[in-house]
């Protein structure tokens, strides 16, 4: 009894500072937030009301709905490809491909961003190059709007849509594919009808993973969107820093918080956690 | 070993996808060696005159050592809670783990603008209270800082745990250690590298914050990618390449070191 009393309190002690913490700095303030959203500036539902009639908010949202879905399928489509090549591949070809997927990963957001600012500015690479050899007379846009952020947030997203992938190429079992090319199947059947189908796991996790990083994006949408382009995240902060309205951007964070549990909900009903790392 | 080798049709498409991960980083090189004061190609002439900024330019320096300070202390704090918390949770399994857990991993899954409008929250209420530790102030971001690494710390540390054999633990207990020489001279020891990882990755992500950051600093503590922030939105300064450039290359020693390691040892 004395052993089980000492242990319940040794737990306690060691686990109390990072919760205690926690709790004050974090889940508090949430509250905090969430109570803003249904006072300011005046008490009641109102900014919940803004939220479904606004034509601005709502188109924000759509914007944000079909980039992050555009963003999700192409990351996860180019994702399987240097997946396929990093976890199959001679040990050669591993490397250089490990390599192009870690390099980008540990760069920061920002230098990332500001490497498509270089490459597809007016006066960036693209439009340099593409102007010197005569292709075109006028640059071309290719930043300040959407078309940028969807390339730059492709970029950023790739290499966490490539470790789900990893995973379930890893775990798949040879012998499976030995048999369909046995009983005569083609190299591209193979592929399609036994190899896809067996990795569907890994293509949820990171589709979902994707899809939710893409619709709390903040720095590349700014960036590379330049004010044209606003997801919700940028709507949240120009609420809070630029026209004061502390309660809207309040309520949306709400929403997004509420449509994010939910979508992770599912990720963990349909994916077993373990499949994800 | 794997017997089924991706195709030509595979390797054709892994390579455009590897240029395209790759070109935004070599494009910065040719920028950052610009002769002019805006964003362009270099024409011609080369000039190191960006790289020069970096070292005279006290803005830089400043928020240089800001970000190492902020780094050092938010790093230290999430680990010693970090690892105090694992330890718990591996020593006594005690009920309800799971959601504690989950718990102390929302900072880590909630979108980072809604940790950024929390910690906003945080630290403006804070500021009414005390004016050197709230919000703009360096140690209102370290701590800001601190709330988003964490989690990551405590998975590190928990899944170095996870790996530890539980009868060293066992015996140790058996031989009437107490609580304390079990953490620190049984388990500790044996952890040290999954530790170290934690510490490292929590500098890391702080040295790189910029979400939570741009929300909780207006003009006192600008870190470094706040900075770097300023200089993206307004007229571009190439001086970013140039910064841009040295981060990278230190990022590719650092894995290739990484590599090296791990390859020597696989072949001991």
């Amino acid at each position: 009894m004395k052993a089980y009393l000492s242990d319940r309190m040794g737990a306690a002690l060691l686990m109390a500072p990072l919760l205690l913490f926690l709790g004050a700095a974090y889940a508090w303030p949430f509250f905090g937030v969430v109570n803003w959203s249904f006072t300011l500036p005046e008490p009641g539902l109102g900014q919940y009301g803004t939220l479904l009639s606004d034509p601005l908010v709502q188109s924000v949202f759509v914007r944000t709905l079909r980039i992050a879905a555009i963003v999700t399928i192409v990351s996860v489509a180019a994702a399987y490809a240097i997946t396929l090549v990093w976890v199959r591949g001679t040990p050669a070809q591993r490397v250089i491909a490990e390599f192009c997927i870690l390099v980008p990963f540990w760069i920061s957001v920002l230098t990332r961003a500001f490497g498509w600012v270089a490459l597809l500015s007016n006066r960036g690479l693209f439009n340099t190059w593409l102007q010197a050899i005569g292709f075109i007379s006028e640059p071309l846009t290719l930043v300040r709007n959407e078309f940028g952020v969807i390339v730059g947030m492709t970029h950023f997203l790739i290499p966490f849509a490539v470790f789900p992938l990893a995973s379930s190429m890893r775990s798949l079992d040879d012998r499976v594919l030995l048999a369909a090319r046995g009983l005569g199947s083609s190299r591209m059947r193979t592929f399609w009808s036994v190899f896809v189908p067996m990795t569907r796991s890994g293509i949820i996790g990171s589709a979902l993973i994707v899809f939710v990083f893409s619709l709390g994006f903040f720095v590349t949408p700014a960036i590379l969107g330049g004010g044209r382009s606003v997801m919700v995240a940028e709507l949240i902060y120009l609420r809070i820093f630029q026209s004061p309205d502390w309660g809207l951007g309040a309520a949306i964070s709400v929403v997004l918080v509420l449509f994010v549990g939910t979508l992770m909900a599912l990720l963990f009903r349909y994916v077993r956690p373990k499949q994800l790392i | 070993m794997p017997t089924y080798r991706p195709g030509p049709v595979s390797l054709v498409l892994a390579a455009l996808v590897a240029l395209f991960l790759l070109l935004p980083l070599l494009a910065v090189i040719p920028v950052s060696l610009t002769p002019t004061r805006m964003l362009a190609m270099p024409s011609g002439e080369l000039s190191l005159r960006h790289y020069r900024a970096l070292i005279e330019d006290p803005r830089w320096i400043n928020s240089i050592l800001l970000s190492i300070r902020i780094g050092v202390v938010s790093s230290a704090f999430s680990t010693v809670l970090a690892l105090c918390f694992s330890l718990g949770v591996w020593m006594f399994q005690p009920r309800f783990t799971a959601a504690l857990v989950g718990f102390v991993l929302l900072p880590m899954v909630v979108p980072p603008v809604v940790s950024a409008i929390t910690l906003y929250f945080l630290l403006t209420s804070i500021s009414g209270v005390s004016s050197f530790f709230g919000y703009d102030t360096w140690l209102g971001v370290a701590m800001a800082h601190a709330v988003m690494t964490v989690p990551f710390a405590t998975v590190l540390i928990l899944v170095s745990l996870s790996q530890l054999d539980r009868r060293i633990d066992l015996a140790a207990r058996g031989l009437g250690a107490t609580v304390w020489e079990r953490a620190t001279r049984i388990i500790m020891p044996n952890i040290k590298f999954g530790i170290v990882t934690a510490a490292l990755l929590s500098f890391v992500l702080s040295w790189e914050e910029i979400g939570v950051t741009l929300f909780i600093t207006s003009v006192n503590a600008i870190t470094l990618p706040r900075l770097m922030w300023m200089g993206l939105r307004d007229n571009i300064d190439p001086a970013i390449a140039a910064l841009s450039v040295i981060l990278i290359i230190i990022t590719v020693l650092v894995l290739a070191a990484r590599s090296a390691v791990v390859r020597l040892r696989a072949g001991q």
